[in-house]
């Protein structure tokens, strides 16, 4: 009864047209404010960022003045020796702070995934560390970093695990896990909380009947927990390793452009704008598109995304 | 079924208790150290041994903050940055959002990966490319060129989010108004807008948070306090010499445009979880 009121409702509102072609047009209609701006702010800065990348342009004159070179931008880029150690920097930084912080994060997600008082405020304290804006938490380790005032030489010694005060951000060797503890930091608790979520998908009685089978909490954990968090595992694992691939804030703010820990991103914006070399950072941002183009591509065929 | 709880049912208790201690403390030390560094005189800031907690907390750095700063600037400037971005994706994202979520028609696929795709855009990627946009269209230095530089990232972000919260109101309440002869965008308007408030509400919080905390478009398009937001100013913080940074100042204004951030938290906390998870397990 109500189906056949729906049908007329549909016959009468579509005057000639399908309803297929109806709901279709509104639909574009109502992409289309989407599709303008992000063919403005997305796809016209790529197309000309490809088009910039194969000419010598000065970003210090505007208009800009620039002439057609070929690929003579990408044959430099193959041969700097700076830029292949930019992502070699890239490279560890992420693997390293992501493999911590996926170990660190299934960690404290177990931990608050258990009862106990004070559970809330432990779930409050995690957002702490994402809420804060990444240059404010540089800035924040940084100061702690000090050599002279700094908290965390103090704490080390105090503690007896070094014996001496250490330039944590000047030092060559320190530099780079000085930068990744504090990516660590920083990002630990989004992974827990993307984990969290996991586990509290995982149904009780799977434990249960582990322990009715006498199994042990690592066989547990192994067997039940583990396979069962692999979904929101590898979603968490993705979104992370992407996100430290374009790593800027953080080092731009704690090392500046130190080769020892400059990444792609911020050697790129060293080019582009500091030496205003518009054709030659456009073609090393082609550079990371294509490094990262290709995670984004493993991610979305890895998930097969679902529309409907 | 009790087993009898012996010394090591008590041991593993008072380990998994300072287990939790220790991750709280690993958590929110930083913070605290801000705020205890940012209420100390210079010479307690300099002082060694270190000073944990000063005595008599001061607050002269939070006046210097907007007297020896232009703060108050930067403060306005990433306030109507952030909020016009945030609006501006709400609006145009939010029917995008209606389109992919609830009408089935050719090319939503490509669509939809489109714009998951340019979500994951790095910044980088196009920082030449839009240094060029911003120029062209005379925006350099200006709110706008903010403003229009953060739809890259919020706008595909709002889409997905709030894309993920459509799919979720039952198709029920939208045939009731077609029945009662709504056309799609009265549907949209009196039925839908009042369901998906929530999810409007978790999308632009987490777009806000992104616009407040965005660093390297404000580094690049902007040249002086006329438009530089928090974050840049806070980056480039300069004292009396080049040498001497002033980190009281510095840890006042951390502190400054983190309180409200944790506030927004504090009361949206399940809501940001949601968000978060939505985005991010569903796709």
């Amino acid at each position: 009864m109500q189906q056949t009121a729906i049908e007329a409702k549909r016959r009468r509102a579509g005057r000639g047209m399908s309803l297929e072609r109806r709901r279709a047009r509104t639909a574009w209609l109502f992409l289309a404010p989407s599709l303008i701006v992000i063919l403005l702010v997305a796809g016209y800065p790529l197309f000309r960022t490809i088009q910039l990348s194969f000419t010598q342009t000065s970003l210090l004159q505007f208009p800009l003045k620039s002439h057609v070179v070929g690929f003579l931008n990408y044959k430099f880029l193959l041969q700097d020796s700076q830029w292949w150690h930019s992502v070699l920097n890239t490279v560890v930084f992420t693997v390293v702070s992501v493999g911590i912080e996926t170990v660190l994060g299934l960690g404290i997600a177990m931990l608050v995934n258990a009862k106990f008082p004070g559970r809330g405020a432990m779930r409050t304290a995690m957002l702490i560390p994402w809420a804060i804006p990444t240059v404010v938490s540089a800035q924040m380790w940084r100061w702690m970093y000090n050599d002279v005032y700094g908290v965390i030489n103090d704490i080390f010694m105090k503690l007896h695990l070094t014996d001496k005060a250490y330039a944590w951000l000047a030092n060559p060797k320190l530099m780079m896990p000085a930068v990744i503890s504090v990516d660590v930091w920083k990002t630990t608790p989004f992974m827990a909380l993307l984990l969290l979520a996991g586990l509290q998908s995982i149904p009780g009685e799977l434990y249960e009947a582990g322990r009715v089978d006498g199994a042990n909490p690592w066989q547990n954990f192994v067997r039940v927990t583990l396979p069962l968090l692999r979904p929101a595992l590898l979603v968490a694992l993705i979104f992370r390793t992407l996100d430290a691939l374009r790593v800027f804030d953080a080092i731009y703010v704690m090392t500046g452009t130190n080769p020892n820990t400059m990444s792609m991103a911020v050697y790129a914006r060293q080019q582009l704008v500091d030496f205003g070399a518009l054709g030659y950072g456009s073609a090393m941002s082609v550079g990371i598109f294509v490094i990262i183009g290709l995670f984004v591509v493993a991610y979305v065929v890895s998930l097969g995304v679902e529309v409907d | 079924m009790r087993r009898r709880r012996g010394v090591g049912y008590y041991l593993s208790q008072v380990a998994f208790a300072i287990l939790v201690v220790l991750v709280f403390i690993y958590l929110v030390f930083p913070f605290f150290w801000a705020i205890s560094s940012s209420l100390k005189t210079p010479n307690e800031l300099f002082a060694t041994p270190l000073v944990y907690w000063p005595p008599i907390p001061q607050w002269h750095n939070y006046v210097e903050v907007f007297t020896a700063q232009p703060f108050a600037h930067n403060l306005l400037n990433s306030l109507i940055v952030a909020g016009l971005t945030t609006l501006l994706a709400l609006l145009i994202g939010g029917t995008a959002a209606y389109a992919l979520g609830r009408i089935r028609f050719g090319g939503k696929r490509t669509i939809f990966y489109g714009i998951l795709g340019v979500s994951m855009f790095p910044q980088i990627a196009i920082l030449g490319g839009m240094f060029v946009l911003i120029r062209t269209l005379h925006f350099y230095n200006t709110w706008w060129g903010l403003i229009l530089s953060y739809m890259v990232f919020t706008l595909p972000f709002t889409v997905w989010v709030l894309t993920s919260f459509v799919r979720e109101i039952p198709r029920e309440l939208e045939e009731a108004a077609f029945v009662d002869g709504a056309t799609p965008v009265q549907s949209l308007l009196r039925v839908l807008l009042p369901v998906m408030a929530p999810g409007l509400v978790t999308a632009g919080l987490l777009a806000f948070i992104q616009a407040w905390n965005e660093f390297l478009f404000a580094l690049t398009f902007t040249v002086d306090n006329h438009a530089r937001t928090v974050p840049v100013a806070i980056a480039l913080f300069s004292g009396a010499s080049q040498y001497v940074l002033p980190w009281a100042q510095i840890m006042a204004a951390s502190v400054i445009v983190t309180v409200p951030l944790i506030i927004l938290v504090l009361i949206f906390q399940q809501r940001i979880v949601a968000g978060l998870t939505a985005g991010a397990v569903k796709g």
